[in-house]
């Protein structure tokens, strides 16, 4: 008996290991032309794996503080030996996880995954997604550069234009009125401790509910296979697609990594709260069609300021994506054309305010 | 009824009203803790905002004005005018646009004139303006008294 046997051998006599991985086993992935879009989710959780363990290493040299923040990044990327490699890669992963993370969303909604009864995965789902947002908005204050000064002050304001309970949440962001150095050290404790926390436990109910009700198929051969289940096809999970979903990280590892080295992540100019916003200032890629759309809202609409308007339309946009399965229909052979007509609207609109306000002067 | 019920019901009453008092005392602290303690202004209502001869015709700067910033702007003409650099719409600091002559926020495209009236873009209301003395060598500016 080998000793890798021998070891599960021991497992199984006090915690009967086999008992414990047996639904992976059971676990099987249906197999169709769209299966690919299957590993979305998992690169999104590789990604999310790749930003745990360089933020550990980051946080090994990163002091909070707006005396010292932008001093211990640069320290990070000048004098630290492969700094530049391990910020580069925090970044780059961030951004990546936030694109996987938006096209594992969008292929769940077009596959019409989120039917019953898998509504609480698609609400995790969209929970973490706000969360990985929030992760980015976090992130980005830390290295303290103007950029993100500028951008943390309208995030948060446009928390603050929320009516009644705006301002609050706007001053308990901020650790003040302002954002200061106490903003910086409130944003390091959300990045780092709060948002990791609730991800986590997030994350792991996901996965939970993924495995106690198995991979979804899109409606139409649902009913196909129902009608001929001889026709049914699909792979083991363990070890057949896992294998593969491996490989995919593996693909993916390959791509961070060209990107961290090739194209270094910047660290821009130390943020000073007395200087005017540098012309051309953008938010990050993904809250670009947030953006674009508060340019565009007039100041005054009737009798409701334009950026409140924009806010709470938002927010009610918001809250129906996330209760989106609940107007499902519970027939498959009858999905509701007006959802899969949102959702692309909902990503026409994503890619095309996002593009013209990258490319608006 | 068995004399046992309202007992119990008594002691289930008094431990959750027990709880209830305990979780009180757990979250109303730690909700006090989450807001973050007033800073003070240390502004004054008046403040050294600049001197004569730092600013050239048709340009402006960033002056400090307690916890805010403000503007300073010196006309084409050679007059001062200061008013508050955060912008109404969301926050951002604006900047004097010697090219337009007119006071502009890079964040939303937000433009106001040299009154500090919001006249283009999404700010909703005017930027607050201060009253400028120039007393020898130094630019005075001040908060406007309400009347």
């Amino acid at each position: 008996m080998s000793s890798l046997q021998n070891v599960r051998k021991w497992l199984d006599e006090r915690i009967e290991w086999d008992d414990l991985i047996a639904p992976l086993r059971k676990k099987a992935v249906p197999l169709h032309r769209l299966s690919y879009w299957y590993f979305l989710g998992g690169i999104t959780l590789f990604l999310f794996i790749i930003q745990v363990l360089t933020g550990i290493l980051l946080l090994l040299y990163y002091r909070p503080g707006a005396n010292e923040a932008f001093e211990s990044v640069q320290y990070i990327m000048t004098q630290v030996q492969f700094g530049w490699l391990i910020r580069s890669i925090h970044s780059w992963s961030a951004n990546l996880m936030i694109f996987t993370a938006f096209a594992h969303m969008f292929s769940v909604l077009f596959l019409k995954a989120y039917r019953k009864p898998r509504e609480l995965t698609w609400l995790s789902g969209v929970i973490l997604l706000f969360l990985v947002m929030g992760f980015g908005f976090s992130g980005y204050l830390l290295p303290w550069n103007t950029l993100a000064f500028f951008a943390t002050k309208v995030g948060t304001d446009i928390a603050g234009q929320v009516p009644v309970i705006g301002k609050p949440i706007m001053i308990f962001l901020r650790g003040g009125e302002e954002v200061t150095g106490a903003t910086l050290t409130r944003f390091f404790g959300f990045h780092v401790a709060v948002l990791p926390g609730l991800a986590t436990s997030l994350i792991l109910l996901h996965l939970l509910l993924v495995q106690r009700q198995g991979i979804s198929v899109p409606p139409r051969l649902e009913m196909e296979w129902k009608a001929r289940p001889a026709e049914r096809r699909e792979m083991k999970f363990f070890p057949n697609f896992m294998l593969r979903e491996l490989m995919a990280w593996y693909v993916g590892l390959g791509v961070l990594g060209v990107l961290a080295a090739l194209f270094p992540w910047n660290l821009g100019v130390k943020a000073d709260p007395f200087s005017s916003a540098p012309a051309g200032i953008k938010p990050e890629w993904y809250f670009l069609f947030m953006f674009q759309t508060l340019k565009l809202i007039p100041a005054k609409v009737w009798f409701i300021d334009g950026e409140v308007l924009g806010v709470l339309l938002f927010g009610v946009v918001g809250l129906l994506w996330l209760l989106l399965p609940f107007f499902e229909s519970k027939d498959p052979s009858r999905p509701k054309p007006w959802i899969t007509g949102f959702a692309v609207f909902a990503l026409a609109y994503v890619a095309g305010m996002s593009l013209y306000g990258h490319l608006a002067r | 009824m068995s004399p046992s019920l309202p007992r119990r019901r008594f002691a289930e009453l008094l431990l959750g009203t027990g709880f209830l008092a305990t979780a009180v005392t757990f979250i109303y602290p730690v909700l006090r803790y989450l807001i973050p303690p007033k800073a003070a202004d240390l502004g004054s209502d008046s403040v050294v905002a600049g001197r004569v001869g730092e600013l050239k015709p048709n340009s402006g700067k960033i002056f400090r004005f307690g916890n805010r910033p403000g503007l300073l702007i010196r006309t084409a003409s050679g007059e001062y005018r200061a008013m508050s650099a955060t912008c109404t719409h969301l926050s951002c600091t604006v900047q004097y646009r010697d090219d337009l002559h007119e006071v502009w926020c890079a964040c939303h495209n937000g433009m106001y004139d040299l009154n500090g009236r919001n006249i283009s873009g999404p700010p909703p209301r005017p930027l607050q303006t201060f009253d400028v003395q120039v007393r020898g060598d130094e630019i005075f500016v001040m908060r406007r008294r309400e009347s």
